[in-house]
Formats: C-alpha cells, structure tokens, sequence
C-alpha cells in the first residue's frame, strides 16, 4: 500500500528538526506550570504563574501579589526546584542511555539495567561513609558516584565483548550481576553505619526519590547535561556510524576507541552526576530512547535533544504521580519508573529475540 | 590511486594467519582475490581496512605509509564494504548512504545540497532511487547490499576494498553490483567466491591458500584446471567463452564424474 512514495503519508521523521524541538519546548513550559502547584497541598496553576512572573525583574510589578506567603514557599522553595530537577535527571538519564545503547550497539542498554546505578550508588555510599572526596565539599558525593559508574561501565563492556563484539546475554547477564554485587555494598554500608549517612538511606539509592530536591542540586548537574550533550551531539555522525559497527564506523574515518571512549566517559558522568542527586531511577533510559526512536528515527542529531525533552517531560509528571497516588504520603519514584519499565524491557526482549 | 602491500604478516592468538603477503593494484585496475575458506582472504582485507593491525609488513596508499596517514585521510581515499553489516537500528535508506559522507564533514557540520545531490545520485547508480525514504531493515538482502555499495559510492574515493560484495545475491544482483562497480573506473581489490564472475570482471586475480599468495596473474593465466584443483581440489572443465571471450569454468562434480578417468573435451 506504502508502496508508492508519493502516496505515503508523512510522518513526524521528515518533520523538521526545528519544529520538532519548539514543540517539545512549549510542551516543556507547560509541564513546569502545570506540575509545579500539584501535590498534596496544591496551588492553582494561575496563582504558579503569577508567582513566576513576580520573579522576573520586568515584570515583577504586573503580577500583582494576591497569593499567600505559604504558596511562594511551597512553589519557590520546594517544588520548582523539584520539578526543574526532574526535567534535568530524566533528560541526563535518557541521554546516557542513547551513549550506552551506542556504545553497547543495543536496545537493552540503560544505566539501571547494566547495573551502572548500583555502581553509582555503592562508591556514593562509600564516600560519603569514609569521606574520600570530602575536600571537595558538595560535588565530593557526585564525583564519588562518578569513578562507580565509570567502573561498572567498563567492566560490564569488558566482560561481554566476546571476540570483538558485544555479545547480547554476556551482556544482560554482567549488568544483573554487577547490579546486585553493588546493591549489597550498598545495603552492607547503609546498614552498618546509619548514622553517618542521614538522609541517604538505602531505599534512597535503590528505589530514586526526587524529594529532597534544593535549588543547589541544580548547578552540577546542568553543567554536566549541557557539557555532554554539546560533546555528544557534536559528535553525532559518529554515533551513527557506531551504530553500523565497530569496523564501518573505522572504514568511515572515525576513530573508533576515542569515540568509545568518549562515550565511556560521557555515560559514567550523566549517570554518577544524576544518581548523586536523585538515586537510581532505572527504566527511563531505556523506555525513552525506545519511544524517541519510533518517533524521529535513529539519527542521533535528532534522538538526543528529542530524547532529552521527552526524558525530562516524562520524569516530572511520573514525579507528580509519586506525590500524589498515596499522598500525603510518597512513592519513591523509581518505584513507579520500575512498574511500568519492567514489562517495558521485557517487550523489548522478546521483540529483540524474535528478529 | 594505488595501493601496495608488501611482506605483510598477521597473527591471531600465536597462529600465523597471514604470511607474507605481497601484492599490488594498479590505478584503475580491477583485481580480485580467490580462495578457499579459510584461506585468510578476509583477514587480508581487514587488515587493508584497519579493522586489524598487521605485525609486521607495510600497506601504502599512493606511496603513502598507512603510518604516516590518519583515519580520516584513508576513509576519504578508501571506500569498503566488509562482510559484518548488521544494523541494530533502523534507519530510513538515505541516512544509510549519508554515513558515506562522514570522512568529509567536520564535526556537527550538517549535509548541505551537494552532500544530498551526491547521495541521491548514489542511490540512482544503484537503481534504489525512490526508495530513499524506506527503511533499511525492511529491505531484502539484494537490496541492503545495493544500499551499502551506494554509501560507498556516496564517500566518493578512488579506492574500493570490497569483501565478497555480492555474497548471498541472486546472479541478476551479483551482475548488475559488479557491472556498476566497474563502470565507475576506481582501483578495486575484491575477494571473490564466485570463480566465473572473477573471470567476467577482473583484470588480475590473486589465489590465496592456506594464508599464503600462492599464485597471481591474469584470469586466463590463473583460471586453469591444474590451478583450481590444486587451490580448491576440484574437477573443472575450462574454456573461453566464444561470446564473452572470457574464461568459462564448469564445475565437474565427483557424483557426476565419481570415476575421474572420463574425458572431457
């Protein structure tokens, strides 16, 4: 039916990339609006506007100042920062995982389920238990989850490169396994000295929560969004050439261990950096570029902003979600991200297998 | 364009795979290497693309050391189509062939007009011209493999490296990607299965056994009964074609011939 060309409908992959992008951006807006006055004490979306507006130096005066001082407090102090922290967590996370699906030349690839968050989380831990990297104050956390998903990283690589390929169980098999090795370092540590570790405890680093979100959690993690999405999309023609394997991608002209490395290194650092601030929320690098890829296709010019926006989008609203379901109580949301991801992963196994 | 191997020596975990190996192809010549399997044609090849790093031995480009080049500099004068083209990833055709333009571009520099000229111009040497927007993997093996050469066409280099490029195709695709490959006037070196398309196409052929050169020359020279029973250890009947005034082999299959003291003239 499709058959002829010109007949075939056109689909959002010959859209331009510029429309595609201000339509995520409007769509982001509105997700800030809108998810910053829910929860269980919640504020009118109007009243969330205004006290946006009133921040802003031109304006500040048009906004009028019909709100109470309780509502500037929940929308300034705590959730903004929280929500604007979600955009910046899902995005990182579904940016890493597009690295390591390249890098891994894999679907199945994320930071949860290679066990790179487990990773991220024990030397966190450790860290924090032991004080390494204390002398450099409040990134010491985030440089500490950094070397664990670097190690994880490389280590799962090496074990399922089996004669110059990755092969897809050895694969699957190393993450689960290092994953759970890591998980009970984490676990031993939390559980041995609970005292030095405060809030971080371990359902913490296991299950992601976006709860303690602060306005200073904000700065190392965009710096490093923004730093690997400019290595990364710079780089973009590599990326796809990786995707067609490690040989054509030489034949090429790319220099194929620089960019392995590169993406190494990129991965470890959006992933320690995000799990620093939010623990591990697993599924959302590997639903996200999934979706983003039936979407707009496999070039990576277009996967990684368009998966950026779709990540940050889909973590705020699942983080509305996990203040709200059983509020005033909270899920943590990687509880939430893991319902829905699991059978999500499980789909993809089967679609893999039947290729 | 020229490119010179000589007393080249590869290794794979302390098994010598290749020895020695010396070899040439002129500019504008057409040279295909034959063998068994197992002979070591791809690992040769390999090692011309950088996929593998020989031990020893020296490949030049135009009298230029691989050493002395960058990977770069090879990918805008050597074009290759090796045997592992699985994609995990669908892409639609014309970013397949847009990959061919790689070596050319800076970094996050976009394709420009000419860039989408000269793929669409690839895709139309290769009769795959309206299906640009379709996607690869929904392709069929002759058609994928029609796509691959056209991403090499796309790279525009003078030098083609080419590892059995119509493996797997029908005889009408095998003809019309060699027929293609031909008109476009590069310096090919190509391993060949097929013994009677190495005689239609090339103007030199290498014999590769047991990763050594065991013999080289013209198809007439090389395409010989003696020649094919000694590399391949089979029984052959061969002759010029009156119309190609090619070399023709015909296969004689021991359940046909099982006496082997039967005469064929």
């Amino acid at each position: 039916m499709f058959n002829n060309i010109a007949q075939r409908p056109k689909g959002l992959k010959e859209t331009k990339l510029i429309v595609i992008l201000s339509f995520f951006l409007l769509l982001m807006i509105g997700t800030v609006i809108f998810a910053t006055g829910m929860g269980p004490v919640s504020v009118h979306t109007t009243t969330v506007l205004q006290i946006l507006i009133s921040k802003v130096p031109i304006f500040s005066n048009a906004a009028g100042d019909d709100w109470t001082q309780l509502e500037e407090s929940i929308v300034l102090g705590l959730r903004l920062p929280r929500v604007l922290l979600g955009l910046i967590v899902g995005a990182s996370l579904s940016v890493t995982g597009v690295a390591l699906q390249a890098l891994v030349r894999n679907h199945l690839a994320d930071p949860f389920i290679l066990g790179v968050s487990s990773g991220a989380s024990a030397t966190a831990t450790l860290g924090m238990l032991f004080g390494t990297f204390s002398f450099l104050g409040t990134y010491s956390l985030s440089l500490s989850a950094f070397i664990g998903a670097i190690v994880v990283i490389v280590l799962v690589y090496a074990l399922s490169r089996v004669n110059g390929k990755i092969n897809m169980t050895q694969l699957l098999l190393s993450g689960v396994a290092i994953g759970l090795i890591m998980e009970s370092i984490t676990k031993l540590i939390t559980l041995s000295a609970p005292n030095a570790l405060g809030l971080h405890n371990a359902t913490f680093w296991m299950a992601g929560s976006l709860a303690g979100a602060k306005w200073g959690y904000l700065t190392l993690p965009l710096l490093a969004m923004f730093l690997c999405m400019t290595i990364l999309l710079i780089n973009y023609r590599a990326l796809n050439a990786l995707l067609a394997g490690d040989e054509t991608a030489g034949t090429l002209g790319f220099n194929v261990n620089v960019i392995q490395t590169m993406l190494v290194l990129v991965a470890s650092l959006l992933a320690g950096v995000t799990i620093a601030v939010s623990g591990s929320i697993g599924f959302v690098g590997l639903m996200v570029p999934h979706i983003t890829r039936l979407l707009i296709g496999s070039d990576h010019k277009k996967v990684l902003p368009v998966s950026a926006f779709l990540g940050g989008i889909l973590v705020v609203w699942t983080d509305v979600a996990a203040r709200l379901i059983i509020a005033p109580e909270e899920l943590p949301i990687g509880v939430l991200t893991a319902i829905f991801g699991g059978p999500f992963f499980i789909w993809l196994l089967k679609r893999n297998s039947r290729k | 364009m020229k490119l010179q191997v000589e007393n080249l020596n590869f290794s794979y975990n302390h098994q010598k795979i290749l020895k020695d190996i010396s070899l040439h192809v002129a500019n504008g010549e057409f040279v295909g290497i034959i063998g068994p399997n197992g002979s070591g044609k791809s690992t040769l090849l390999k090692n011309l693309y950088r996929a593998l790093t020989p031990d020893s031995g020296s490949i030049y480009l135009d009298q230029q050391n691989y050493r002395d080049l960058k990977v770069k500099e090879i990918a805008k004068k050597l074009g290759v189509i090796g045997q592992d083209n699985a994609l995990p990833f669908d892409f639609p055709v014309k970013e397949i062939v847009a990959m061919g333009r790689s070596p050319h571009k800076k970094l996050f520099e976009g394709d420009n007009k000419e860039d989408k000229e000269i793929i669409e111009n690839a895709l139309k040497k290769v009769e795959m011209g309206d299906m640009a927007e379709r996607n690869y993997l929904y392709l069929s093996g002759g058609e994928k493999q029609r796509v691959l050469l056209a991403r090499v066409l796309a790279q525009q280099t003078e030098c083609l490296v080419l590892d059995e490029p119509t493996n797997h195709l029908d005889i009408h695709h095998q003809l019309r990607i060699f027929d293609v490959i031909k008109g476009l006037g590069a310096t090919v070196l190509s391993a060949i299965h097929d013994l009677n398309i190495a005689a239609l196409y090339c103007d030199r052929i290498y014999v590769m056994k047991d990763g050594t050169i065991y013999k080289s020359g013209t198809p007439e020279d090389i395409l010989t009964s003696k020649t094919i029973h000694e590399v391949f250890n089979i029984k052959t009947d061969v002759r010029r074609h009156p119309v190609t005034k090619k070399v023709m082999i015909t296969y004689l299959p021991e359940s046909i011939f099982n006496k082997g003291e039967e005469k064929v003239v």
